[in-house]
C-alpha cells in the first residue's frame, strides 16, 4: 500500500509542490487534495489581467480537472478542511467529510488584511485574493459607478487600473506620501503616480480611512480629517496575512506563519509546510518564486530524497500595469555605507537607481526602461564586483565592452513579430502567447516551450524580461541556485568542487555520489561532466566519447544535410604550396563539393561523408596536416598578422609568436570554444581585441587581450597587462587559458565569464600573484601532455572504427 | 505482413553503449541503439524535426537527443518528448544469442 499524502490549499504553492514530487517520485504516494475554492488550480497572480479584462480565467487555469485525473489525484474542491486531528492523523472538512494521512502538506496561503474600521462588514467591502473577488468588483463595476481602493501598494495600484479599465471611476487612498514605498524610492513613487494619474486614477495620499458609511452597501468613506468620499465598492489591498489557523488549532508551533525549517517541515514531522502560510528563518513571503523554490525543496524531502534545502530569498517586484515599466528589488534605499548610482531622465520619462556597497549592487529601482532589471538583479543575487564598470552600469548590459548593439528599445513596447531568439527565429508574441497559455514560470519552461534562448543564450536576459513582464511581479527570474540541469539540484561550481574534494574519478562515480535523479544524465550535463573530468584528471581520466557531442565524437562538424566538414591545422593561419597541393588532392578525390576560407585563417572541405572520414585524414596527415580541432569546444585558431616579416608598420614578430603560441595551445579542450589572435602593430589587423586571448604587439613588447568575442554580440577584449618579453606573453597566455578552464562553466565562453567573475578577480590571479600565475602555466603544459594527440591520427590509425562504419550495408530488397 | 522478416544485423557488442550504429538501406537509414542497460532499439535516422541524423545524438535513458537541435526522440516509439510533436518510424529489434535482428516493417508514422 502506497503513503497517503493529503495537501491542505489547492493553490499555487501546494500544487507546484506535487508537481514537483510528481516528476521526481510519480508513484510514491496516494494523493488527496482539499481546496476551499470550487475550482482547480490556477494561476492568481492572473487575476490582475482578468480584471482588467486582458484575459479570460480559463487561460489562468495551471491544472484543470482533468489533470487531477490523469495524475491519479482526487481533488475535493469548494470543502474548506476545518478540522485537523494530528494524532490520529485525520483532517475533516466542512461538508463532513473526512480523510487519513501519512504525511500532510499545508500550502492554506493567505487572507487579505480587512481594517477592522465601523462598517468594514458592509455590502460592496471587499479584499482582492480570488476570482470570487474579481467577479464580485466585476458585477459592481457593471451597476455602479465610484470605487474606492484603500492601499496604494502592488495589488491596490492592479485592483485600481482594473477597474479603471472596467469604466468605474476609482480613487485610491494611501496612508503614506509615496505609493509603492516598499518597492520605491520617493522619485520613482512619484513617476508612477504622474502617470497613473494621466490614466485617470485619482489619489488621495496620506489619508487614514475612519469610518466606512452606509445602510446595507457601502456608500462613502470618511477619514480622520473629516473629510468625506463617494463609494459603491471599496477594496482594501492594505496587506495580507498569512493563513494558519487551521494548524494553529491543531496545536503546531506558528508565528507570524506556520513555522518550517530549512527542508520544509513544520514542527511536526508528519507535517509539511509551503507557501504564504509559513515563516521560514523569520520571513514570510507574498511572491511566487520565493514560494516555488520552496516547492522545489518540499518536494525533494517528500520524496525522500533528502538533499535540498531552502535558504530564503531575495525577491524583486515588477507591477503588472500594462504600459508601465516598473522593476525593484533588494535594498532600494540604502544608508551611510551605501553608495548611490541614479540615472534619470525627465522628459523620456526614465529614472534608474542602483544601491552599492563594496561594489556590489545591493539593491536597485527602475522605472520607465526596465529591461536590465533582470541583469541587476543577478549581480545582487552573485554577489558579482562590478568595480570594472560601474561607470558604465547605469546604461545597461549592452553598454559593456564595445558592443556596438546600439540601445535596444524598450522591450515593451517591440511590437510581437520582433525576433527576439535569433537562433531559433522566435519572436516576441510566440515567446508572451506560451507563458500565457501554458502558464510558464521558468525561462526553463519558456526554454522547453519556444526554443527560444535554448541555442546561444544570448537572449536569455531578453526572454527574462518578457517572463517578468508577462507573468508580472516576481517569476523565477534568478533562482539564487541554478542547477546544472534538470538531472540534478547542484550548480556547475558546486560539481565542480565535488569532483576534486571527492576525488570523483567518472562519470557514474560522480552521479552515483552526487545523487543525479537520473541513471544516464542528458545531453546538457554529460558533456559537461566529461569536461569537468578531463580538466581536473589529466592523464588519468579515460575520455567518456559517448558522452561527448557528435562533431567532437567524430572530429568533425556536422552540417545540416548531416555530413561533415573538415578542417586542417594550419599553425598560425601560415600554410605553404605542399599542403594546398594535398587539400587540392584531397578535393579531387573524395569530390568535395565546397572548399572554403574560413573567418578563422583556415581552409574548409565541406560535404564530407562521415564514411569518408578516415580516408581524407589520412592524406592529409601524409602531408603533415592535423586536426584544426574547428569542431570542439577546445582551442580551435591563432590568427596572425605578417607583422614585422613583411609589414612596414610590424613593431615584432607577431606571426612566429602566433605560430609557436598555436604549437602551445593546440589539443587543449577548454569549457567553450577558444580563439586567440596576435597582431603586428595597433592597427590590429588580426582582429585581436575581439577573441578570447589577443596579443597586440607594441614597440616596447606586448599588450595583453582577454575575454574578446565576435559572434552573436559582440564584446571587445580588457586589457589584462603589458609585458615585455616573448616569454612573458606566452606564460601569461597559458596562465590565463589555464585559469578560464579550470573556473568557467561549460558553454561559457570568455566573455559572459569574465563578466560573471569580474575582471578585477581574473587580475588578481594572473598578473598578480606571481606563484599563483607559475602553477597555473605547469598545470597547463602538465594537461596539454596528454591532449596534444591528433584524433586523426588515432582514428586512421583504427580507434573508434565502428563509428566510421555502418553496421550492416542491406542490399535492394523489395518492399514487404 | 504477419510473418515478420527477421534480418540478422550484427551482434550487441558492435553497438557502443549508450551509442548507435547505422543500417544502410536504399530506402534511407536506420539506426540501431544500445541503451545503458544493453536494451536495442531501431529508428529510422531521421529527425521528425528537420531530418537529423538520430544515430549521432547522445542516449540518455530511453530517450535519444538529436544532434541538431536537441529534441528528444523516444527509443521505444520514436516519438518526440513533449512539449515538442513529431513521430519517426520505428523498427521492431530481438535480440537472440547477442545477435540483433531487425525487422524492416516500421510501426511508427
Ligand atoms: C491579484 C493578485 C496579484 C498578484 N500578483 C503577483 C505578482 O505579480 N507576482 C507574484 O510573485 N505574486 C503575485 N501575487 C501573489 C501570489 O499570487 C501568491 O504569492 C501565491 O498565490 C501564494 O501561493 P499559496 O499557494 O501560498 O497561496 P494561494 O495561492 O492563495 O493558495 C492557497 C489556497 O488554499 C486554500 N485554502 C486555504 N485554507 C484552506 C483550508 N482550510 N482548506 C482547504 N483549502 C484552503 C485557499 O482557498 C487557496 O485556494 C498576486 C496575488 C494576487 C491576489
Ligand atoms: S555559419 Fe555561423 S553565421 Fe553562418 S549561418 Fe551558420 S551559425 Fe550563422
Ligand atoms: S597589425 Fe600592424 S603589423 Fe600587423 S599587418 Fe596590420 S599594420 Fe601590419
Ligand atoms: S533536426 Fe532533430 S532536433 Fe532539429
Amino acid at each position: 500500500m502506497k503513503e497517503k499524502l493529503i495537501l491542505v490549499g489547492n493553490g499555487m504553492a501546494g500544487m507546484r509542490a506535487l508537481e514537483e514530487l510528481l516528476k521526481i517520485a510519480p508513484d510514491k504516494y496516494d494523493i488527496t487534495v482539499f481546496g476551499a475554492e470550487p475550482h482547480g488550480n490556477y494561476n492568481r497572480i492572473m487575476l490582475s489581467p482578468v480584471l482588467s479584462g486582458e484575459m479570460p480565467f480559463e487561460d489562468t487555469l495551471l491544472n484543470d480537472r482533468q489533470w487531477y485525473e490523469d495524475n491519479g489525484i482526487t481533488l475535493h474542491a469548494g470543502d474548506p478542511v476545518e478540522h485537523l486531528d494530528r494524532v490520529g492523523r485525520q483532517v475533516k472538512t466542512a461538508g463532513g467529510l473526512s480523510a487519513d494521512y501519512d504525511v500532510l502538506l499545508l500550502a492554506t496561503g493567505s487572507t487579505p488584511f480587512i481594517i477592522p474600521v465601523p462598517g468594514h462588514e458592509l455590502q460592496g467591502v471587499i479584499g482582492f485574493r480570488d476570482i470570487k473577488d474579481v467577479d464580485d468588483m466585476l458585477e459592481a463595476s457593471r451597476d455602479y459607478k465610484k470605487a474606492v481602493v484603500i492601499g496604494g501598494g502592488l495589488l491596490g495600484l492592479e485592483a485600481a487600473n482594473g477597474l479603471l479599465k472596467q469604466g468605474m471611476e476609482v480613487s485610491v487612498v494611501h496612508i503614506g506620501d509615496t505609493l509603492m514605498e516598499r518597492q520605491l524610492d520617493k522619485v520613482a513613487g512619484k513617476l508612477l503616480k504622474d502617470s497613473l494619474e494621466e490614466r485617470g486614477l485619482n489619489f488621495l495620499m496620506e489619508a487614514q480611512t475612519e469610518v466606512l458609511i452606509g445602510d446595507e452597501r457601502v456608500k462613502a468613506v470618511r477619514f480622520k480629517d473629516g473629510s468625506e468620499v463617494e463609494a459603491d465598492l471599496v477594496v482594501m489591498a492594505v496587506g495580507i496575512r498569512p493563513n494558519f489557523s487551521l494548524a494553529k488549532e491543531a496545536g503546531l508551533h506558528c508565528e507570524r506563519g506556520i513555522v518550517v525549517s530549512d527542508t520544509m517541515q513544520t514542527f511536526d514531522p508528519k507535517i509539511y509546510a509551503v507557501g504564504e502560510c509559513v515563516q521560514h528563518r523569520g520571513n514570510t513571503y507574498g511572491l511566487v518564486a520565493p514560494l516555488f523554490e520552496q516547492a522545489k525543496v518540499c518536494a525533494n524531502h517528500l520524496a525522500h530524497m533528502g538533499i535540498a534545502f531552502y535558504q530564503g530569498s531575495i525577491t524583486s517586484t515588477k507591477l503588472k500595469v500594462t504600459g508601465i515599466d516598473l522593476f525593484s528589488a533588494g535594498d532600494f534605499v540604502g544608508d551611510e555605507t551605501t553608495e548611490e548610482l541614479v540615472f534619470q531622465d525627465a522628459s523620456r520619462g526614465v529614472y534608474k537607481k542602483l544601491v552599492l556597497k563594496e561594489n556590489r549592487v545591493v539593491g536597485s529601482v527602475l522605472y520607465g526602461d526596465t529591461i536590465d532589471g533582470t541583469w541587476y538583479f543577478q549581480l545582487l543575487r552573485d554577489g558579482t564586483d562590478v568595480t570594472d564598470f560601474r561607470e558604465n552600469m547605469l546604461f545597461g548590459q549592452h553598454h559593456l565592452g564595445d558592443s556596438g548593439h546600439g540601445e535596444a528599445d524598450q522591450l515593451a513596447l517591440l511590437p510581437d513579430s520582433t525576433e527576439i531568439c535569433g537562433c531559433n527565429g522566435v519572436c516576441k508574441g510566440d515567446i508572451t502567447s506560451a507563458i500565457k497559455q501554458h502558464g510558464l514560470f521558468t525561462l526553463d519552461e519558456v526554454k522547453l516551450h519556444t526554443k527560444a534562448a535554448a541555442s546561444c543564450g544570448s537572449c536569455t536576459g531578453l526572454v527574462e524580461s518578457l517572463l517578468a513582464s508577462t507573468v508580472g511581479g516576481d517569476y523565477e527570474s534568478a533562482p539564487s541556485k541554478k542547477p546544472m540541469c534538470g538531472c540534478t539540484d547542484f550548480t556547475h561550481d558546486e560539481v565542480r568542487t565535488g569532483v576534486k574534494e571527492n576525488e570523483l574519478k567518472s562519470i557514474p562515480d560522480l552521479m552515483k555520489f552526487m545523487n543525479w535523479n537520473t541513471s544516464d544524465g542528458c545531453s546538457k550535463c554529460r558533456p559537461a561532466l566529461n569536461y569537468y573530468m578531463i580538466c581536473a584528471w589529466p592523464g588519468e581520466y579515460d575520455d567518456d566519447y559517448q558522452s561527448r557531442f557528435i562533431n567532437e565524437r567524430v572530429h568533425a562538424n556536422i552540417q545540416k544535410d548531416g555530413t561533415y566538414s573538415v578542417v586542417p591545422r594550419m599553425f598560425g593561419g601560415v600554410t605553404s604550396s605542399k599542403e594546398l597541393r594535398a587539400i587540392a588532392d584531397v578535393a579531387d578525390k573524395f569530390n568535395i563539393p565546397e572548399v572554403k576560407v574560413t573567418g578563422g585563417q583556415r581552409i574548409d572541405l565541406f560535404g564530407v561523408t562521415k564514411e569518408q572520414l578516415p580516408e581524407v585524414w589520412a592524406d592529409l596527415n601524409a602531408a603533415g596536416m592535423i586536426s584544426g580541432h574547428a569542431y570542439g569546444k577546445s582551442l580551435r585558431t591563432v590568427k596572425t598578422c605578417v607583422g614585422s616579416n613583411w609589414c612596414r608598420f610590424g613593431t615584432q614578430d607577431s606571426t612566429g609568436l602566433g605560430i609557436s603560441i598555436e604549437h602551445i595551445t593546440w589539443g587543449s579542450w577548454t569549457p567553450h570554444k577558444y580563439k586567440i589572435a596576435v597582431s603586428g602593430c595597433p592597427r590590429n589587423c588580426a582582429e585581436a581585441t575581439i577573441k578570447d586571448f589577443g596579443i597586440v604587439c607594441i614597440d616596447s613588447g606586448y599588450e595583453l587581450h582577454i575575454g574578446g568575442n565576435g559572434g552573436i554580440k559582440v564584446r571587445a577584449t580588457d586589457l589584462l597587462c603589458k609585458v615585455e618579453t616573448e616569454q612573458e606573453a606566452k606564460d601569461y597566455c597559458a596562465a590565463f587559458m589555464q585559469f578560464y578552464r579550470e573556473e568557467a562553466h561549460y558553454l561559457e565562453r570568455t566573455a559572459p565569464w569574465i563578466e560573471r567573475v569580474g575582471l578585477t578577480y581574473v587580475k588578481e590571479k594572473i598578473v598578480e600573484d606571481n606563484e599563483g600565475r607559475a602553477a597555473l602555466v605547469e598545470r597547463f603544459h602538465e594537461s596539454q601532455k596528454y591532449a596534444q594527440v591528433d584524433p586523426w591520427a588515432e582514428r586512421v590509425a583504427g580507434k573508434d572504427e565502428h563509428e566510421f562504419k555502418p553496421l550492416q550495408f542491406v542490399p535492394t530488397q523489395k518492399a514487404s | 505482413m504477419s510473418n515478420k522478416q527477421w534480418l540478422e544485423v550484427g551482434v550487441v557488442e558492435d553497438i557502443p553503449r549508450l551509442g548507435a550504429r547505422v543500417v544502410k538501406i536504399e530506402s534511407g537509414d536506420i539506426a540501431v541503439f544500445r541503451t545503458s542497460e544493453d536494451k536495442i532499439f531501431a529508428l529510422r535516422d531521421k529527425c521528425p524535426h528537420k531530418g537529423g541524423p538520430l544515430s549521432q545524438g547522445i542516449v540518455q535513458g530511453e530517450n535519444v537527443a538529436c544532434p541538431l537541435h536537441d529534441w528528444k526522440i523516444k527509443l521505444v516509439s520514436g516519438e518526440a518528448t513533449a512539449p515538442d510533436e513529431g513521430c519517426t518510424a520505428s523498427y521492431p529489434v530481438k535480440v537472440e544469442d547477442g545477435n540483433v535482428y531487425l525487422s524492416l516493417t516500421a510501426t511508427g508514422a
